[in-house]
């Protein structure tokens, strides 16, 4: 059965509090602690960070922590500006990047945990090996027949590349994927938003010629079908997307070579 | 090295994302969902005004009605179309929760057994109802 509780492991346990002394503009920020070399149970430790001496942003916040605070303090975190997808995390329930999303947003103690239902490396690193290797799987690269020309790229209409719009944006924070309860439940076969938002990228693509065999590789009902239109991808993605709609026009296009 | 923990799956990543591959089916189910849903809309309504209709009407004046070869029909089309529709649904579920393959089976086939039972009993209803006038 699918699982609905914590194992008694993962049962998150209080934690520590580190008081921002004197701080005029003070705020909480209640963040998931979990270190696999100490066999302890994970905790929810709580910093007090004085906003007037940080940064707008929620990374900003960590750093400062990590900085000035407790060095061991665990997360990813690389271009600061939503382009990398490295620090996507659930910050106040929603899974998010953490540079992008400003802290006078959330009113009262920020919590912060790693994304959900992911195996955590630690604190907030969650381990996404799996995530990955089903991207790998639908093989996102262009696959095509017709050589390039030898003199040029290949080329496509304004209208054939206005229809990857949406898509080659995503950055594979995986914050759709792992918003999915319905990849929670079946994360095993199921591909998840990110994933499928990536396949029809590439079915998508004018330029590629295998799109009858990447919708054969989908026609599955737990690798595409396990998608129950719940719209938890769409609603948290940090850039914007919809990865409903990408997986709506994949459907659409199984129905319709059916006939 | 000798006492590095057994490791009982080596497997790749990939070779895991890929697993037994695609079934190669999905759409007729996935579609069959969203044709029986549609066509219950209409045939739902019907039922639920043709029942306020008979309200507190003799069984003679029922009996007459779904003797009527059209509502028959459709009483026959609305209890055929409900428990397919609810057996796709309540498989989706048990995919969806269910996880042990022994278990998934089980209760996959109850479902399906204990459905097509019911469609039979209601359409069985619905002929001797029909057939009796």
């Amino acid at each position: 059965m699918a699982e609905f509780t914590l194992p008694k492991n993962s049962k998150v346990q209080k934690g520590k509090t580190f008081p921002a002394t004197g701080a005029a503009n003070a705020k909480t920020f209640s963040i998931y602690r979990w270190d696999p070399d100490t066999g302890e149970n994970p905790r929810m430790d709580h910093f007090e960070i004085d906003l007037d001496k940080c940064g707008p942003m929620v990374l900003d916040a960590l750093v400062k922590i990590k900085n000035e605070v407790d060095t061991t303090l665990t997360f990813r975190r690389s271009c600061r500006e939503g382009i990398c997808g490295s620090c996507a995390m659930n910050i106040d329930g929603t899974n998010t990047l953490a540079c992008l999303k400003p802290i006078a947003d959330v009113k009262g103690d920020i919590r912060i945990n790693p994304l959900p239902h992911m195996p955590v490396v630690k604190d907030l690193v969650p381990d996404l090996s799996h995530a990955y290797a089903q991207y790998r799987s639908i093989e996102p690269w262009l696959q095509s027949d017709t050589p390039a020309p030898p003199d040029g790229e290949r080329r496509q209409s304004k209208e054939e590349r206005a229809k990857m719009d949406g898509m080659w944006e995503c950055i594979l924070c995986f914050c759709c994927t792992t918003s999915c309860p319905s990849y929670w439940w079946n994360s095993d076969r199921y591909l998840g938003p990110a994933t499928l938002l990536a396949a029809y990228r590439w079915i998508a693509d004018s330029r590629d010629e295998r799109t009858g065999e990447r919708l054969d590789a989908l026609q599955d009902p737990f690798k595409l079908y396990r998608c129950h239109t719940i719209m938890n991808c769409t609603q948290t993605c940090p850039k914007g997307l919809n990865p409903a709609k990408a997986i709506g026009e994949i459907k659409t296009l199984m129905l319709e070579r059916q006939g | 090295m000798a006492n590095a923990p057994h490791q009982t799956v080596m497997r790749s990543g990939l070779g895991k994302a890929r697993g037994l591959g695609s079934a190669k089916t999905g759409t007729a189910h996935w579609w069959a969902e969203r044709a029986t849903s549609i066509a219950l809309v209409p045939l739902t309504l019907w039922f639920i005004l043709a029942m306020f209709r008979l309200v507190s009407a003799p069984r003679f004046a029922v009996m007459a009605w779904a003797g009527n070869p059209l509502n028959a029909t459709l009483l026959l089309a609305l209890v055929i179309i409900t428990f397919h529709h609810m057996a796709l649904g309540l498989q989706v579920v048990i995919e969806d929760y269910v996880h042990a393959e022994k278990t998934r089976l089980a209760s996959l086939l109850a479902m399906k057994g204990l459905t097509a039972l019911l469609a039979i009993a209601a359409i069985v209803a619905v002929l001797k109802l029909a057939l009796a006038a």
